[in-house]
């Protein structure tokens, strides 16, 4: 039962009031792309035993989806952040590296 | 309108809180840049309320404002006047992005009554209510539904949820304050 | 025999006798009594029968850890099995059954099991009821599972509610013995709000019972004034009664209160769960004496020492007249010299160490008790009690010196810290070897959602022993946590005791140590689930070397006492057969709850009426009056039909289409999904989100789209509707509003955040109705307002104004091939405009009709039907929607999607109109068969019925189906066996879908 602080409303959110949406930062792949690419974005999802970057809903809340770096074993949390970025923030690369200096940085 | 009639008609219960349901209540969803003039004003005009910060609600002469998201309000108005706000704000807003909608009929209202009233709205959400002040509205859920509720003094909360679960919603509200459930904390 | 004392008992009330029955036996005990102390007061040492065996068990312990006493409580709608008599308080009239036997506890037939048990062994499921195969399902399955199961399922429904709260705090302590107060002491002095929850209804656990001195008060003294602090403390809660359930991820913890088990029917809840989010948890859960291993030592009156000491202190309840006490180390010995205070005959200490030196032993000494080293207890006698036992060296291989009559034994083989609310959520162990025990390690805590340990143990759950290090670690404990919460630093000094000399403990896991086959077959481990030492060995030999796998071969642990008793000795037992020392084989997992919790407590207040949401229209009152059959659509309950007195449903929803294709029809259709869809950039949005093209949509116009997700698979449909240049209004399915909502808003948000679009979800601010049939313009005409005509509200417009008084928006669409209005009015009126309808439609034949009419009639217009014609599965491509299909737009959700290769196939099957030959309907789901079998040897199927219904309009069975190249075998027959274990096969012809009005003429009037 996570915790998880909505960043666009600034409630601590329980796991209840809150909506899983699988990893973050997927590039949309859409007419003209390669069967590669295609199937990649709509298929492949990494899994990683460690630092991973996710989109939740803060479905009973104030709606919003918002992006959080957490730790899939310790279930640490490195921060939230705003749906509105292609890749995480500055801030939240440099708090997971504060952790993990040997982590092998986000791709 | 003569024959506008709430989800369940002012029903009530007492238990060691009250619950009612508050009957008709004007309700407005205002989605626009909460940061603009425009909108300010247009909350003014419908509530005579300020505009309310992240995770408040405002009250003035005519009703209130609660911040429900980033880009989202509900203004609490007369329920008789809100078609007629939301035309008027439409019309003030028209320049700008902005959505106004009555949702009045689409929502139910209770107001829940009693020293314990934190208590009775802990045992259904996992907010936590007992560091809840007045002027502060959280939008959560209560058991299997959502709803957005606020304090409007040490003693009385008022509570929205969705008109059709209405009931759902009363029957909850009821099995939670029903007397013998006192926790005492 | 056990008995209650004349006097003693500290937590009970002789003054106030509580009357219950055992066994339809009167019996009486005290208030402040268990159901366990009362019994035992009542000589009713044989409680119950074991799993496997049907052993005779009798009470073993005096709190959570009881693997033994079990009994059915309660009847009718309060009866629930397997209900702990330690943990169970008395009240005046409780009720209560042995379980597991037949006929009756003192003469079982299944303890035939007992005299088998050689041919019983560990896996004997698993070796035995392997062939042949037939043989399971009709003679071994029957066997077992007539005897599988503890206790009897109640039959009745629950008569008590239950409910959850959620609670917030900076410092929850779990356990309410001198260490949980001691920790609640240091965080509440630190100002921080704390939850102090304590599994029985008094406070101090077994501290007054062990005895000492703290700050120079007895310890029940420094324990009231304790408790008047932190009740003198706003920020501090103290709850009896509620148990430590569970510990879990980020803080979260469930407390377990038991409200109203000792006062049922009173009207309160009976249990209430605590849904805690905690800053900081301190578990100060004391610890549980292991028993030790002899043969017999299952036998009822075999208890352990602390337990026995328990009943006497608490509740003045003697276990038995000549107790022999058998040990490992000192704490054994304050049994001895409470039960000789009490006049007791104790005739001999067994101590397994070497020598007794400590300071207890002395005392015992002084106090006329017989005292022997490097003794064991070879057996013990007796069947359904204890009658004796022999004695012999520890070392040896257990030939008997000397017979002594006793009728109780108390034993203890050391402690082991409750480590479970640690370990729950990720806190690891250490094995301790001079207790010989595992413990916390505190530098690998669980972590929170901050990196940060959450959780601290304090007292005996850290492995502390004795008063003195138990308070002081208890104290710090809280400290911690109160600063790790954010508290202020505490400078009041905390409790302290004087130091006590013990005498190390030897750790002892057989007994004797070169005991036999014989003694090892006897030695129980686990007393519920009949787990001895002979079969955790057996598993070693056949090669279990995982404790996991031990566990679940031998089934040690997994009764419902969760092996509290008997983890540790078992994997001593492993690790010695295994050769290798005890962390080297190391626990199995802890997993929540505790102890177990009732269901009622996890459903909380879902139940009866309330067991979910049910959603209901403006409408839904007077369908339920008009008697309509409702059925759920999500959580919504919409009218399947009205059937009318002596009607049935299918006579119902045929006079409702009739009625409606020949005069008037009125369909609730207030659960359609409405979402509001504006900006400037609506448009554009809407031409991703739809396959068609939406953006170039006049105002005042209707158009029919479809929605897919980004697999190309259809996902919803609906009618939407231009409002002005900025606004639409979309219409969706009844159960696919809130989806649609969120999908629409997660890619706005996640996808185009920079596009200019709101969305709003109207769909309960608007009561729908649809007014159907050739007379619905005659029915708004004579309602007057505005101007209906076919010239100025044409098939698919709309249009706003007033429908008599009612303010309304007016659609021309129709799923009925009809002439059709929806009209959307407030929701606050909805009920009133349905009523104004009925009473006006009269004249023209009104009737309401139910889903199952809009359904046919849609399936006699080929009108596709979300979650009939499609299943996750479909695409637009396969329902013949191709013309809604924009081959303009460049892009569209699901459109890349639909060029893929397997999508693309010709082979993939269609959907076509299905007749049969001989008129009548085919089953739902039905399939149409090939020639040939697959690879698998099944039939070769070419497609399947999605929507099949008697048409009372055309007077035979109509259906759709998808079909390999269907469009392509117009007039072919198909055949569709059926699965009714007949051999019939209907046949039925490939047709047009469309079965009414195929050009549309009566719609557009």
């Amino acid at each position: 039962m996570l915790i998880l602080e909505c960043p666009y409303c600034g409630v601590v959110a329980d796991e209840t009031d809150l909506h899983g949406g699988g990893e973050a930062h997927l590039k949309r792949f859409g007419p003209g792309s390669s069967d590669e690419d295609f199937q990649t974005y709509l298929f492949h999802r990494a899994n990683p035993k460690g630092v991973h970057f996710e989109r939740w809903r803060h479905v009973s809340g104030c709606g919003k989806w918002f992006h959080a770096a957490r730790n899939t074993m310790t279930l640490e949390v490195y921060g939230t952040y705003s749906a509105q970025t292609y890749e995480p923030p500055k801030a939240i690369i440099n708090a997971v590296i504060k952790k993990h200096p040997e982590w092998e940085g986000y791709k | 309108m003569s024959n506008a009639v709430s989800a369940l008609q002012g029903a009530s219960f007492d238990g060691y809180c009250k619950v009612e349901e508050a009957g008709l209540v004007g309700m407005i969803t205002l989605r626009g840049d909460l940061s603009s003039a425009g909108v300010a004003k247009a909350v003014k005009a419908a509530t005579g309320a300020a505009m309310p910060g992240q995770g408040e609600i405002t009250e003035g002469a005519k009703g209130r404002a609660g911040w429900m998201s980033p880009d989202e309000l509900l203004l609490i108005v007369d329920h008789a006047k809100a078609a007629d706000f939301v035309a008027a704000a439409s019309k003030s807003l028209a320049k700008e992005h902005a959505l106004v909608v009555n949702v009045s009929d689409a929502r139910a209202v209770y107001r829940v009554t009693g020293d314990a009233v934190r208590e009775v709205l802990a045992k259904l959400s996992p907010a936590d209510t007992a560091a809840m002040v007045p002027g502060q509205i959280r939008r959560t859920r209560i058991a299997q539904i959502p709803a957005a509720f606020y304090l409007t003094d040490e003693k009385t909360a008022e509570l929205i949820c969705f008109r059709s679960v209405a009931q759902y919603a009363f029957d909850i509200l009821k099995d939670a304050a029903m007397s013998g459930g006192e926790v005492g904390v | 025999m056990s008995t209650r004392l004349a006097k003693g008992g500290r937590l009970i009330d002789r003054t106030k006798p509580k009357n219950f029955t055992f066994n339809g036996k009167r019996m009486k005990g005290y208030e402040g009594d268990t159901l366990a102390a009362a019994l035992l007061g009542e000589d009713q040492m044989l409680v119950g029968r074991s799993f496997k065996y049907h052993r005779p068990r009798g009470i073993v312990a005096s709190g959570a850890e009881e693997p033994n006493a079990l009994v059915n409580m309660g009847q009718g709608g309060r009866f629930e099995p397997n209900q702990r008599v330690t943990t169970t308080e008395l009240f005046d009239g409780l009720t209560c059954t042995s379980q597991n036997h037949w006929p009756s506890l003192e003469f079982d037939v299944g303890v035939i099991n007992n005299y088998a048990a050689r041919f019983l062994p560990a896996g004997f499921y698993y070796k035995t009821f392997m062939a042949p195969a037939p043989a399971w399902k009709h003679v071994f399955e029957p066997i077992i599972r007539k005897s599988a199961g503890l206790g009897k399922v109640p039959t009745e429904a629950d008569l008590d509610r239950y409910e959850h709260f959620y609670h917030h705090t900076d410092v929850l302590v779990v356990g309410g013995g001198v260490a949980g107060l001691a920790a609640a002491l240091a965080a509440g002095r630190s100002g921080a709000k704390v939850l102090v929850m304590e599994q029985t209804h008094h406070w101090g656990g077994r501290a007054p019972v062990d005895g000492g001195e703290i700050d120079g008060l007895s310890p029940e003294d420094w324990i009231n004034a304790t408790l008047a602090e932190l009740e003198g403390m706003d920020s501090v809660t103290l709850r009896t009664r509620m148990m430590g359930s569970g510990v879990y991820d980020h803080g979260y913890a469930l407390g377990y209160e038991r409200v109203a088990d000792h006062t049922p029917g009173d009207d309160r809840p009976r249990h209430r769960l605590w849904r805690i989010r905690a800053q900081q948890i301190v578990t100060a859960t004391g610890s549980i004496e292991r028993p030790l291993s002899f043969a017999g030592n299952d036998i009822p009156g075999v208890m352990l020492a602390a337990a026995v000491r328990d009943y006497a202190v608490n509740w003045g309840v003697s276990v038995g007249d000549r107790t022999v006490v058998v040990t490992n180390n000192d704490d054994a010995y304050r049994t001895a010299l409470v039960l000789k205070e009490a006049g007791l005959d104790v005739p001999v200490i067994l101590d397994a160490r070497d020598q007794a030196t400590g300071p207890l032993a002395e005392a015992a000494r002084a106090a006329g008790i017989r005292v022997e080293v490097g003794k064991a207890i070879a057996k013990v006698n007796g069947g359904k009690r204890v009658t004796g036992v022999s004695i012999c060296s520890q070392s040896g291989e257990g030939s008997a010196v000397e017979d002594i009559a006793c009728d109780a034994v108390a034993m203890s083989g050391g402690w082991s810290p409750v480590v479970h609310l640690w370990s729950h959520c990720g806190g690891k162990l250490i094995w301790d070897e001079a207790q010989s025990h595992f413990r916390p390690d505190p530098d690998r805590a669980p972590t929170g959602h901050d990196g940060q340990p959450f959780v601290v143990t304090a007292g005996a759950a850290s492995g502390a022993m004795g008063l003195a290090d138990v308070l002081s670690d208890a104290y710090e404990a809280g400290k911690q946590a109160a600063k790790a919460a954010g508290g202020k630093a505490v400078r009041k000094a905390g409790p302290k005791a004087d130091p006590e000399a013990t005498q190390p403990m030897a750790p002892v896991w057989i007994m004797p140590q070169g005991a036999g086959h014989q003694k090892r077959m006897k030695m129980w481990l686990d007393y519920q689930n009949d787990v001895k030492v002979s079969d955790v060995q057996l598993a070693a030999r056949e090669g279990y070397e995982s404790v996991e796998h031990t566990k679940r071969y031998t089934t040690l642990g997994m009764a419902t006492d969760q092996g509290k008793l008997s983890n540790i000795n078992g994997l001593a037992v492993l690790s010695d057969a295994l050769g290798q020392p005890i962390p080297a084989t190391g626990t199995t997992t802890f997993r929540p709850p505790y102890t177990p919790i009732s269901f009622g407590a996890i459903a909380g207040e879902a139940r009866h009426e309330i067991f979910q949401p049910i959603r209901r229209t403006p409408m839904h009152q007077w369908h339920e009056d008009a008697g309509a059959y409702m059925e759920p659509v999500g959580h919504w309950r919409r009218p399947y039909c009205y059937a009318k007195p002596g009607e049935t449903n299918e006579q119902a929803v045929h006079r409702e289409v009739l009625n409606t294709r020949e005069k008037l029809g009125l369909l609730d259709a207030s659960t359609l999904g409405k979402l509001i869809v504006k900006g400037p950039d609506a448009g554009k949005f809407l031409d991703m989100m739809y396959t068609n093209m939406m953006s170039n949509l006049a105002v005042g116009k209707c158009r029919y789209g479809l929605m897919c997700s980004e697999n190309g698979f259809l996902s919803d449909d609906g009618v939407v509707a231009r409002i002005d240049e900025d606004t639409w209004l979309c219409h969706t399915t009844s159960g696919g509003a809130d989806r649609i909502y969120a999908w629409m808003e997660e890619w706005l948000q996640t996808e185009w955040w920079d596009w200019k679009v709101y969305v709003a979800n109207i769909t309960e601010q608007l009561a729908q109705v649809a007014v159907v049939g050739p007379n619905a313009r005659k029915l708004l005409e004579k309602l007057g307002g505005m101007d209906v005509s076919k010239e100025t509200l044409p098939f698919m417009q709309w249009k706003d104004g007033k429908i008599g008084d009612f303010d309304a928006r007016v659609y021309r669409i129709s799923f009925s091939g009809e002439l059709s209005y929806e009209i959307a009015v407030p929701a606050s009126q909805g009920r009133a405009f349905w009523d104004k309808l009925l009473e006006a439609g009269e004249e023209f034949g009104v009737m309401p009709y139910g889903t199952e009419c809009l359904h046919i009639m849609r399936a006699e217009k080929g009108f596709i039907m979300i979650g009939d014609e499609t299943d996750g599965t479909v695409i637009p491509q396969d329902l013949g929607l191709n013309w809604a299909i924009s081959k303009k737009k460049e892009d569209f959700l699901g459109k890349r999607a639909q060029l893929r290769s397997h999508m693309t196939d010709p082979d993939r099957w269609k959907l076509v109109g299905l007749e049969t030959l001989d008129g009548s309907v085919l089953p739902d789901g039905a399939y149409a068969v090939a020639e040939g079998n697959n690879e698998y040897g099944q039939r070769n199927m070419i497609g399947r019925v999605t929507s099949t219904y008697y048409s009372p309009t055309l007077k035979k069975g109509i259906a759709m189906g998808l079909v390999k190249h269907g469009p392509d075998r117009m007039g072919e027959v198909l055949d569709f066996p059926t699965v009714d274990g007949s051999s019939t096969v209907i046949k039925a012809r490939i047709c047009d879908p469309v079965f009414y009005d195929k050009d549309g003429e009566k719609q557009n009037v």
